[in-house]
């Protein structure tokens, strides 16, 4: 099936450049304190320039792009491949676009690419997500 | 190398209760500042039970583990040599703030690729409520590569 004029495509999201507090807070909030995001002196000694972004910042954000689009409970599948590491002072985009619509159990399913590149275009993440198009009878979520 | 001996080895299970102060935090370490994420009014407005948790969120719930290194450790895992590769989410029910999940994570592949130089292991989270109703299934895939990629 094709795409159709009542299924726009999400809106692109542009994040503020990562700093040092951003990795802090994530870190807190999402309880992985694995050191190579937070502490300079770890990520240093395993031979990496400085601290970097954890990926799953990358696909909160890219949840964020989703949900700023459809309500969440339209979301059936999400996945991700971590393409690059997201370094200090990058400025992430969030993009994607409607692949092919199906039929699947009632519900229309929209496959949706999605993407998180950083100021140069580069990629930085890519994925995804199955969200279904319209409110289905007697749901089965929320 | 990492062990193959390993693959369909059963980690600890374990519950934790979805907290709203959890939820906000992470609203506000990602940006988020859709109501819907922050404000239960808002949120029940929309038509949730409660403050959702997030489409990711439940990979940081399975952080909550108490011991959240017992993957690191049960495989020997060097911290600063490990990648995320890939993450997956598949969707059966919402879940909310007040609600109890019960993840249960098993190491179900370990496989190496370009002569070894990268190891890959993948763990897979089955996601319960407290009525025993499948919320989610996540699929994590880590990569520890053996330093000359880097």
């Amino acid at each position: 099936m094709s795409r159709g004029a009542d299924n726009p495509d999400p809106q692109p999201l542009r994040l503020a450049p990562i700093e040092r507090i951003t990795l802090a807070l994530y870190a807190g909030a999402s309880s992985d304190h694995n050191p190579v995001h937070i502490d300079s002196d770890f990520a240093r000694r395993a031979g990496l320039p400085d601290v970097f972004a954890h990926g799953m910042l990358s696909m909160a954000y890219l949840g964020r792009f989703l949900t700023d689009w459809i309500p969440q409970s339209r979301i059936r599948r999400f996945s991700v491949r971590f393409v690059s590491r997201v370094e200090l002072g990058a400025a992430l985009l969030c993009s994607g676009e409607i692949l092919d619509i199906n039929e699947h159990d009632r519900e229309r399913l929209a496959r949706v690419e999605v993407r998180v590149t950083g100021e140069a275009g580069e990629l930085k993440v890519i994925g995804e997500a199955c969200v279904a198009l319209a409110p289905v009878a007697g749901t089965r979520l929320r | 190398m990492l062990d193959r001996t390993l693959i369909g080895h059963c980690l600890t299970p374990h519950s934790v209760e979805v907290a709203k102060g959890r939820l906000r935090f992470f609203a506000k370490a990602t940006g988020q500042l859709d109501p819907v994420y922050l404000d239960e009014a808002a949120a029940r407005q929309a038509g949730y039970r409660n403050i959702p948790v997030p489409p990711t969120f439940l990979f940081c719930l399975e952080n909550d583990s108490p011991d959240p290194w017992e993957l690191q450790r049960l495989l020997d895992l060097d911290l600063g040599r490990l990648l995320h590769g890939e993450q997956s989410f598949v969707y059966h029910r919402m879940a909310c703030a007040g609600d109890v999940l019960t993840f249960e994570p098993r190491l179900s592949d370990i496989y190496s690729r370009r002569d070894g130089a990268l190891e890959f292991f993948v763990r897979e989270t089955r996601v319960t409520d407290a009525m025993g109703e499948h919320i989610a299934d996540l699929r994590c895939v880590g990569v520890q590569h053996d330093g000359r990629l880097v």
